[in-house]
């Protein structure tokens, strides 16, 4: 979890008592030193999960507070748990798209006659050479300038191209997209000010995006989905918008749309060419503006942007520059004298929300290729709350129930047993802490099946003392029988379960993963805690030779 | 003397009645399989794709009113049930694929504050949208776990019990197969959805399935290596009547427990505690008159097949 503070204190300090502990009872050590051991754990526990109840501590407890905390699940806590799929061959396409331009830039440096590019709907190039006399200079440029993509002959057309990457470069482009994607939406929910989020990869092309206890699910998803590709291009002013409407566009101009307002949107006819993008901004911020225009976004170029918006104002001075955000036109102003500063105003009758979330998006850089919601979950802090109110109350009063049933049938083994099922929750939670585990709903799941299981070790392990007994065997004898004989019954099932945990934690999506997690820590400490722990108390009323009699 | 529920000398013949029950739970398991190829899982929308809102409004409303009020958003066919108690007013919304699923908690409580004004205003407390897609893959990934996990059960239990006969692990994984289908078949039948709620529930049952099987087989095993004359047969109704206490106090406790579960849980894990409170009874049935019978099947087709190897 991003930003949570690793503190191995805890781990340490379990590992080292729980250590101690297994190593003196393989060696059959003082049952008396256990218990002390067995006492210190739970003291431990109980230091170590203070932090996480959050109380207000007193000053000379602070320090606890930097101590890992459990983090709760936004199922318990509330929050909005998103999953993006990030259109990645739409980023394989757009860069094939600029190798495009690339190649006819080159051809020209080479004194070639630049070919016609277009682009097939797989992504593909299509290259037509206007020179057929030129093939063999072109195949020769291509081969030696552009070896990231295969060229082929296309199929029934003479002098015709097919370019597309070559599969390692096209993975190259993918997995660059990917880490882009996931830089930009980073920083887009870094400026959203909420704790503890996570943005991470997700399989091949998905991302996670989980946002505890956020109040305005809707901003933060309307700032991730924005691709925020901005682009500078001219208006065509040799040709009439409406023509264009009427018989389509004319060849290297395009129809775009302003923002939808009343009455539907404005057309534009620009040129196609793309004269400057995004990528030069090095920051956006939103200014008051006056009352008609409403509040507006400056953005700052660097240097390479400063030179090429200088050079395109100087040379395009009474023409208008359009400036498209994600295909739509924004503002298209008049170009009145060259620019040279490197400050470009965008309005567009925003409000001030819009203008705060476009300047973010504008901040946080472009993302690659579109993404797409295709998982939201949101909880509202109110019903997460009421989920964790109920299963703690179904939860205690089970466990009372369990434990007061154990402490009257079993007598003192019951007691002991309940013991061994407390310090069982206590480390249980104390190793989800340290591991910054994630406790969700299926994760509660897998920590009542493994209470189960360390209930039944107890069981197990009494009924057979019982039996012992009955037999006529001391209570010396039945205590050892009783462990030594449950043992091969709770080792059998728990590495099962174990076994269990390990594949699902492999093989399982999100929840089954925090099931999985629990149902190993859990079958550990369990084991621990409700088998080894509780035969310390008899291993020292033997060493002390006071058991002439159990309670069981 | 402390307490004694199940008294120490009990003998029931629960191997001899194993034809019996074997048939019936075979039956149910037909009734079962067919329950889940006709009727269906009522699959969540982790599972199905979709959307289900949660909302609470202030005062008590009707289905058919939101379902009016919610008309104009071209949601397609849309399934308002309530949820939890009466008193608290509050309703899921569920409907099927729905595009720009970003916006939809904003939408439907817009539409709706102005259907009803202010004097009855909604609140939407919780938004789950699963693409179709996501929802294949969880359904096809925790299928793929759970199989993968059983198969590593079976092949550890059937080592681990190979002295006695390999058959453990196949008697193991025959009962898992059993109480998933029993749980299933309860599931479809109650009509509960099945979510990745649920899920972890069907994994919990799993688990306390193979479990509550190592520990009557656990018996056998013991029994078997002292008595080696004895047939098996009533080696296994000794062990299984030496952990009849055992089985019937801890099958018990984890029952008490699930009824508080099912009483004060609320709405959001009743399903879960529906499923292993099914899955508990059934689990700890068929440790004894399914995992133990197929064992004992095995282990004779065996002695069959070698003495003809002997006659041979």
């Amino acid at each position: 979890m991003e930003g949570a503070t690793q503190n191995p204190i805890t781990i340490v300090t379990l590992l080292a008592l729980a250590g101690v502990f297994l190593w003196l009872h393989f060696t059959g050590g003082s049952g008396k030193l256990r218990l002390w051991l067995a006492g210190a754990l739970v003291v431990a526990a109980l230091v170590l999960l203070l932090p996480s109840l959050q109380l207000n501590l007193p000053g000379w407890l602070q320090p606890l507070n930097s101590l890992p905390k459990i983090q709760l699940g936004l199922d318990l806590q509330g929050g909005t748990h998103l999953l993006l799929e990030v259109k990645l061959e739409d980023a394989v396409k757009t860069s094939l798209r600029r190798r495009g331009d690339d190649i006819q830039r080159e051809a020209k440096d080479n004194k070639l006659t630049p070919p016609q590019i277009s682009q097939n709907a797989d992504g593909s190039l299509l290259i037509k050479l206007v020179r057929p006399a030129e093939a063999s200079a072109f195949q020769d440029l291509m081969s030696r300038a552009f070896s990231d993509l295969t060229l082929a002959p296309a199929p029934n057309q003479p002098g015709a191209y097919v370019a597309k990457f070559t599969p390692p470069e096209a993975a190259q482009v993918r997995s660059n997209a990917m880490d882009q994607a996931l830089e930009t939406i980073r920083n887009r929910i870094d400026q959203l000010g909420v704790r503890e989020t996570t943005v991470a990869r997700e399989g091949d092309n998905d991302i996670l995006v989980q946002l505890p206890g956020i109040q305005d699910p809707e901003r933060a998803k309307e700032l991730i989905g924005k691709t925020a590709v901005l682009q500078f291009k001219l208006l065509d002013d040799k040709h009439s918008v409406s023509d264009a409407l009427r018989q389509g566009p004319p060849p290297g101009d395009e129809i775009l749309y302003g923002p939808p307002q009343a009455g539907g949107p404005t057309p534009y006819l620009v040129e196609s060419p793309v004269l400057m993008t995004g990528d030069v901004v090095t920051d956006a911020r939103v200014r008051e503006g006056g009352r008609i225009e409403g509040p507006y976004v400056e953005v700052r170029l660097n240097r390479r942007g400063t030179e090429i918006f200088a050079a395109l104002t100087s040379q395009n001075v009474g023409r208008n520059l359009a400036i498209v955000l994600d295909n739509t036109v924004y503002s298209a102003p008049v170009i009145k004298e060259p620019i040279p500063g490197g400050d470009v105003q965008i309005t567009g009758n925003f409000s001030f929300e819009e203008a705060h979330n476009l300047a973010i998006v504008l901040r946080s850089g472009s993302l690659p290729a579109p993404v797409e919601i295709i998982e939201e979950r949101t909880v509202g802090p109110s019903l997460g709350r009421d989920s964790i109110r109920q299963g703690e109350l179904s939860f205690v009063v089970g466990a009372i129930a369990v434990l007061a049933f154990m402490a009257i049938y079993y007598n003192g083994a019951g007691l002991l047993a309940d013991f061994g099922l407390i310090l069982n929750i206590l480390l249980l939670i104390c190793v989800m802490a340290a591991l910054q585990a994630t406790l969700t709903l299926p994760g509660i799941a897998g920590i009542v099946l493994t209470l189960g299981m360390s209930v039944d070790a107890n069981v197990l392990v009494n009924e057979r003392m019982r039996e012992e007994l009955r037999a006529g065997k001391s209570p010396r004898e039945a205590v050892k029988i009783g462990y030594e004989r449950a043992w091969s019954a709770i080792r059998d099932s728990n590495i099962s379960t174990f076994v269990a945990g390990l594949i699902l934690f492999q093989f399982g999506t999100g929840p089954v993963k925090g099931f999985a997690v629990t149902l190993c820590v859990g079958v550990l400490t369990g084991v621990f805690s409700c088998f080894v722990a509780t035969r310390a108390w008899y291993d020292w009323k033997i060493s002390v030779r006071r058991l002439s009699t159990i309670s069981v | 003397m402390s307490l004694q529920l199940i008294p120490p000398d009990i003998n029931v013949d629960f191997v001899g009645k194993r034809y019996f029950f074997v048939a019936l739970s075979t039956l149910i398991n037909l009734a079962a399989i067919v329950l889940l190829l006709t009727v269906g899982l009522n699959y969540g929308v982790d599972f199905a794709g979709g959307s289900v809102v949660q909302i609470k409004f202030d005062k008590p409303t009707t289905g058919d009113q939101i379902r009016k009020a919610l008309a104009g958003l071209g949601l397609g066919e849309i399934a308002v049930q309530d949820f939890g108690t009466k008193s608290q007013n509050q309703f899921l919304i569920r409907f099927e694929k729905v595009r720009n699923i970003g916006s939809i908690g904003t939408r439907i409580e817009g539409a709706l504050n102005d259907a009803y004004g202010s004097t009855n205003q909604a609140h939407v407390l919780r938004v789950e949208t699963v693409g179709a897609k996501v929802g294949h893959d969880l359904r096809v990934d925790g299928f793929l776990a759970v199989a993968v996990a059983t198969v590593f059960m079976g092949v550890y239990i059937a080592w681990q019990f190979a002295r006695i006969s390999w058959s453990f692990g196949a008697g193991a994984v025959i009962a898992l197969i059993h109480d998933v289908l029993v749980v299933s078949g309860a599931l479809v039948l109650s009509r509960f959805e099945f979510d990745l709620t649920t899920l972890a529930a069907l994994l919990t049952v799993i688990g306390y399935s193979v479990h509550d099987t190592i520990i009557v087989s656990d018996r056998i095993r013991e029994d078997a290596a002292k008595r080696r004359r004895e047939p098996l047969e009533s080696i296994m109704n000794r062990a299984i009547n030496e952990t009849l206490s055992r089985t019937i106090l801890t099958s018990g406790t984890a029952l008490t427990v699930l009824v508080a579960l099912l009483a004060l849980g609320g709405p959001i894990l009743r399903p879960a505690a529906f499923t292993l409170f099914v899955g508990i009874i059934t689990g700890t049935y068929s440790s004894i008159y399914i995992a133990a019978p197929v064992v004992l099947f095995w282990e004779r087709g065996q002695r069959i097949k070698g003495a003809a190897a002997r006659a041979a």
